[in-house]
């Protein structure tokens, strides 16, 4: 019967690990769809067609979920039994706020003076920040298996990728 | 068919049919069929030769309708019921059609679609564009000899829920099967992809009559993948013909026309804009009803001011789309025009300008712009009925716009975000907000904005039935389910007590069924056609599909996944179904197709299972072999 048991690595074929080979993921991926997508059964029966659309449907879940380090992450530490990002789970130290206030207050700037130099550097300092944090989620999960670590770390790159994304909205509002 | 078929070597030694299929682009101006014949897709042209069919539907009062160009000459004359362009009120209320003073029809503020007043009753534009519809239907069929499998149908990329819902209606009342609903640059690029063999990062500028999208695909050999799309459902080249009409009023100082003039002035500035696409002015001569003459030269230099905002409209969709795909216009290696209105040189230079800031990108141009989509969705189609040609490719597109929810103080919760890859699936957890609280109302919208009001409504359904507990304890877990036509279908379940409310988000702007059934019955009244053998046609049409389906399946792999027993279990309901369809009894037909549904549960499932395992250990060759 449809086993949905298999965790999305298992079901993408690949190493249970936050290091990705993501050519071998994209290939992964779209052999996967090659069967399953609802497109390959236009013309069968309803029931091929129903099940075509739910495995369609978790072969994009697994794949979207394993493709962002984020989300990534968040499963792997999920699959440890670590919900890093429950509502509970809040505190930060303070050099690391202090910063993002920093941060917060130049956006808001760039944003009042609709200079897209000043968010063109925000956002280059933010993905450094970012690739930071990325390496050492690696060197945690898959090196040392410290999951609690891994935990914090995940939390601060999520606030690092909020603010991302609020820089991106001020893009958009430059029009 | 009068041709013979020969079955390709080494393939199934069942008989090969050929199954007519054909993909139709139901555009805002213009509409064509198109289908696949010995390996080539062509467009399937009219008695007179002609291939676009005008989206233009006329009632008169002794029942007949016009489609197309006849509609087109008599519009002037016929305006209030000559339906020019009613794909701009496809699943649109009132108050979302702009420039509503310019149009001459007597519209019905009905819930969820504009309905429109004609001479021969009520009109949704549902029931306006199954007439467009039915014509190309009919012109497939008298040109293939035999009756259509299914159609793929082309959408604008950033039609909303509502819109796609809207035409698939249009299609069934044409009794049409949809294959698919296919996104109209997915489709251009499928045409152009498969023609010039594409690799690498393509952007589809796709500027139509009345709507706009930008889609940016990765093409990998075999894979069509969808990385983002945006655009505006109310933009297009008749956006450009407005400017013209007002330019016209301007300068003519006509203040009161009637509605005679109203046609025929949009009709001439359409004509002085696609003039303007050749030659550098145009001239404008119009004689009023009141006998008044208007004569105009418009300049190019003129034309390209009064519309350069519009142009730049287009641009800002084409950023965020590059954004959304985590882009930049460097990357972009072509970009392919579709749709008539990038014939107009200033679109085209702007597009030029745009993505080719480097210089190294120029448009692509090389395939008829008004045909383009029709030939995808045909290449498309001839795929998705099972006629298997030598490649084989995978599509893969998204939500064009962000799925989710009402919650309290009238904001949007995303459930869906935008750009997900089709088909997708999603599901959060909301709670009550008073103690007590039995029911919970869901108002599902879609659109990015923070505010419920600034998106489109979908649907509102209720969950009842909770059991009472103070606020905030109960957990209401809501689903979202989006298929591969793009359609989203809704449920929320009470976790505790395991309460159920499923919606396929459409009553509050689509057309019930029984609606459906209605439209129905007041076409076939008029064609003197029987309902009963109308509905048995369509149940035997299904239980063919049906026997086709399980009998390839079957063969393919009957023998390996199930046992001597399940498969005489199989082989029997597929009897009783022949038996069925024999005879005349539509409840027997049903009954016996509905068995043999149910009876295949188990064997689809092991069949995908086999196929996961086949793509899984495939892939882990591949590994091994690097």
């Amino acid at each position: 019967m449809l086993d949905f048991s298999r965790n999305h690595f298992e079901l993408l074929g690949l190493p249970v690990s936050y290091a990705l080979d993501s050519a071998r993921l994209d290939q992964a991926y779209r052999d996967l769809q090659a069967e399953v997508h609802p497109d390959k059964f236009a013309h069968a029966f309803d029931a091929e067609q129903r099940l075509s659309m739910q495995w369609a449907t978790r072969v994009n879940e697994a794949y979207q979920t394993l493709r962002h380090p984020f989300d990534r992450a968040n499963y792997l530490l999920q699959l440890q039994g670590i919900h890093a990002m429950d509502a509970n789970n809040t505190s930060m130290p303070m050099d690391f706020l202090v910063r993002q206030m920093a941060w917060r207050e130049q956006l808001e700037a760039a944003k009042a003076a609709q200079d897209a130099a000043a968010l063109d550097r925000l956002e280059k300092t933010l993905n450094t920040e970012v690739r930071e944090f990325q390496a050492l989620l690696a060197e945690e999960i898959d090196q040392q298996r410290n999951y609690p670590l891994a935990a914090d770390t995940l939390r601060k790159l999520r606030f690092t990728d909020k603010l991302l994304a609020d820089v991106g909205a001020a893009y958009e509002e430059l029009g | 068919m009068a041709l013979l078929q020969i079955s390709e070597p080494g393939l199934s030694t069942a008989p090969h049919q050929h199954r007519l299929a054909v993909g139709i682009d139901l555009g805002t101006t213009n509409s064509l069929v198109a289908t696949v014949r010995n390996g080539v897709a062509v467009v399937l042209n009219d008695a007179h030769g002609h291939g676009l069919l005008p989206s233009v539907v006329r009632y008169l009062k002794n029942g007949v309708t016009q489609v197309g160009h006849g509609a087109q000459r008599q519009a002037a004359e016929d305006p209030y019921n000559t339906i020019i362009s009613a794909k701009r009120f496809m699943g649109r209320g009132i108050k979302d059609i702009p420039d509503l003073a310019t149009m001459p029809y007597q519209f019905i503020n009905a819930p969820g679609m504009v309905q429109i007043k004609t001479v021969a009753g009520v009109k949704s534009p549902v029931e306006i564009s199954a007439e467009i519809l039915k014509v190309l239907r009919a012109r497939a069929e008298a040109s293939l000899g035999g009756e259509l499998v299914g159609a793929v149908i082309t959408v604008p990329a950033y039609f909303d829920d509502a819109q796609r819902q809207a035409t698939k209606d249009a299609a069934r009342l044409a009794g049409l099967n949809v294959l698919r609903l296919l996104n109209e640059p997915t489709a251009a690029a499928i045409a152009y992809g498969l023609d010039n063999a594409a690799e690498g990062l393509y952007a589809v500028y796709d500027l139509g009559g009345g709507t706009f999208d930008i889609s940016i695909l990765k093409l990998t050999r075999g894979v069509f993948e969808v990385l983002a799309t945006n655009g505006d459902s109310a933009l297009g080249g008749d956006d450009f013909d407005r400017r013209i009409y007002c330019w016209i009023l301007e300068q003519a100082k006509v203040h009161t026309l009637d509605d005679r003039d109203k046609t025929l002035l949009m009709a001439r500035a359409r004509e002085a804009k696609e003039t303007l696409s050749e030659h550098p002015s145009a001239h404008i001569t119009v004689v009023l009803s009141t006998g008044e003459v208007v004569n105009l030269n418009l300049s190019e230099e003129t034309f390209n001011e009064m519309t350069a905002s519009l142009v730049n409209k287009t641009l800002l969709p084409c950023r965020k789309a590059l954004r959304d795909a985590g882009l930049t216009v460097e990357e972009v290696k072509g970009v392919v025009m579709v749709g008539g209105s990038t014939r107009i040189p200033r679109v085209l230079a702007a597009v030029g300008e745009f993505f080719g800031e480097g210089g190294k990108c120029s448009p692509l141009t090389n395939l008829d712009p008004d045909k383009v989509v029709a030939l995808g969705a045909a290449i498309q189609a001839n795929v998705l009925a099972g006629n298997k040609g030598g490649d084989d490719w995978l599509l893969l597109d998204v939500v064009p716009l962000s799925l989710g929810l009402e919650t309290m103080g009238g904001l949007t919760e995303k459930i869906i975000p935008r750009n997900a890859t089709l088909p997708t699936a999603r599901a959060q957890e909301f709670t009550t907000y008073k103690d007590g609280q039995t029911a919970m109302s869901i108002h599902v919208v879609q659109g990015e904005r923070e505010l419920v009001a600034d998106c489109r409504s979908l649907a509102r359904f209720e969950l009842r039935g909770i059991p009472p507990m103070v606020a905030g304890a109960a957990r209401i877990r809501v689903t979202f389910q989006v298929d591969a036509d793009g359609l989203l279908s809704a449920s929320a379940r009470e976790l505790g007590t395991g309460v159920e409310a499923h919606i396929a988000v459409k009553p509050s702007y689509g057309l019930t069924d029984d609606e459906v059934a209605r439209m129905l019955q007041d076409s076939y009244a008029h064609a003197h056609d029987d309902m009963a053998a109308r509905n048995l046609a369509e149940a035997q049409v299904d239980g063919h599909r049906l026997i086709d389906a399980t009998e390839a399946a079957l063969r393919e792999n009957g023998a390996v996944l199930l046992n001597d027993d399940e498969r005489a279990r199989v082989g029997k309901l597929l009897a009783a179904l022949k038996l069925a369809l024999d005879g005349e009894d539509l409840a027997a037909v049903k009954r016996a197709t509905e068995a043999l549904n149910q009876g295949t549960v188990e064997f689809a499932a092991r069949r995908m299972d086999s196929s996961v395992k086949h793509a899984l250990t495939g892939q882990r060759l591949d590994a091994l072999e690097i």
